[in-house]
């Protein structure tokens, strides 16, 4: 059981702004997210493109600001569950709330702030009438050990960076890589469509294109995926490809996901919270905070995320400090005491005689 | 207003609306979806408007005149599902007073 003052569902921009605030308190954090690394949709849809909104950053690319959130928290040690997608929440008989993620991992606080954007980010799966009997029967839409892969035959699908990247890294693992995109054109860092020409060059990638994946074939488990070609230039022309694994990689969508079932008040697809004091839900404990929620004039900003967040932390002061006196300070004056017995303060001013 | 345009949306449930867009707010079409509400928030404008998502795909039904399609728009049709050959993505479609009588159809959630 991993035990913390507030658990924070989403590590994007607002859930990493809520450890630092919350740090300043003396307030201990811990993240969950579904994806794999910390930033949210910043880091996992548009880390290369600028922001111009963030103030005091004229611009500033959405991964540097994941980097900067990460940085400018450090000092509180945050715990994360990473990759892992929050699923059921239990309330305690002392007030405090068990969270458990969909691989079993139990969290504990008496302070839950829901920062989950637009929700957790599930996989865009094609449009293949059978392919869900085919999950984890050779069908899988995230490649998690690559070992899987050793000496067997694969069909990736998809145009952009990951299937790209999968197909790249494969090449030397997996018997066969077969990369199946409806284009000839590929959407993807410069260096990995070189790098993936080069790899067709050698034969060590087998592209198929334009063509799509109609079908899947086996019983059991895949034997193969039935490929269309299809250049409206020459006839259409269908067969089946053998393979052990075919890999659709067409990118993530977000979706509110078990949060909806909590029991606490949906608007809109969003959380319906107390703006008019500290961003708590209808279930008392539960906050939400960030693109996430909804109330009258609700922008889902970054920026506004920010605040609420800041706010909440107070509020959470309140629930876990009950009646213990406490004024703001201001980072300036008071400077910053981490976890980790760090210690940022402004330097002293020189006071000295002018002879 | 007199820099409004009218445009019918056809949403995922099948009907059809009829709304004024104004031309002089750098609106495109995701975004004049998304202000009057023709589908629910969250499953439209997800990327914000970047081509990153096709959250926003509709079938052009008129022959109205629309911008052409740039690499990263098509890129990102080539990935995503219920494609035709009318489809675009709304957040790439800038409202200008040339969009005047422009008919579309939201292609459905994926």
């Amino acid at each position: 059981m991993i035990k913390t003052d507030i658990l924070i569902i989403g590590a994007g921009p607002t859930g990493l702004f809520t450890v630092f605030e919350a740090g300043l308190l003396k307030l201990k954090c811990h993240l969950i997210d579904a994806l794999p690394q910390a930033g949210g949709q910043c880091s996992e849809i548009y880390p290369k493109k600028p922001i111009y909104d963030i103030p005091g950053f004229p611009e500033i690319l959405a991964g540097d600001l994941t980097t900067n959130l990460l940085e400018q928290c450090k000092q509180f040690q945050p715990g994360f569950t990473l990759g892992e997608r929050a699923e059921t929440i239990e309330k305690q008989d002392d007030g405090s709330f068990i969270v458990t993620t969909n691989k079993g991992t139990k969290h504990n606080a008496p302070i839950v702030a829901i920062a989950g954007g637009l929700g957790s980010f599930e996989p865009r799966k094609p449009l293949i009438e059978n392919i869900v009997s085919f999950e984890d029967k050779g069908v899988e839409y995230f490649i998690k050990d690559p070992e899987v892969y050793r000496n067997k035959r694969v069909v990736i699908a998809g145009g952009g960076d990951s299937a790209l990247d999968w197909s790249i890294f494969l090449a030397d693992i997996a018997s066969e890589v077969n990369l199946v995109h409806r284009r000839n054109e590929f959407r993807g860092a410069l260096d990995s469509v070189e790098k993936v020409q080069d790899l067709k060059n050698k034969g060590k990638i087998n592209l198929i294109t334009p063509a799509e994946v109609i079908n899947i074939v086996g019983h059991t488990k895949v034997k193969g995926v039935v490929i269309k070609e299809s250049d409206n230039v020459h006839i259409d022309k269908e067969y089946v490809l053998e393979t052990d694994h075919f890999i659709p990689l067409f990118g993530l969508s977000p979706k509110l996901g078990p949060i909806a079932n909590w029991g606490l008040d949906i608007e809109k697809n969003a959380i319906k919270v107390n703006n008019a004091l500290d961003y708590q839900t209808n279930i008392p404990g539960i906050f939400a905070i960030g693109d996430v929620n909804t109330y009258p004039g609700k922008l889902k900003l970054i920026l506004c995320g920010f605040h609420e967040a800041t706010l909440m932390c107070q509020a959470a002061y309140q629930i876990i400090n009950p009646g213990k006196k406490y004024v703001l300070k201001y980072t300036t004056v008071s400077g910053i005491n981490g976890f980790d017995g760090s210690r940022k303060e402004a330097p002293k001013a020189i006071v000295k005689k002018i002879e | 207003m007199e820099q409004d345009v009218t445009i019918k949306i056809t949403d995922r449930d099948g009907k059809t609306h009829e709304v004024l867009a104004p031309t002089d707010m750098a609106m495109n079409l995701m975004e004049v979806v998304r202000s009057y509400e023709l589908a629910p928030e969250g499953t439209i404008g997800v990327c914000g408007g970047m081509a990153m998502c096709a959250s926003c795909q509709c079938y052009v039904k008129s022959d109205v005149e629309l911008p052409e399609m740039q690499d990263d728009e098509e890129a990102m049709l080539s990935e995503a599902f219920y494609v035709k050959d009318n489809s675009r993505l709304g957040c790439q479609i800038q409202i200008t007073q040339e969009m005047e009588g422009l008919e579309v159809e939201l292609a459905p959630e994926s």
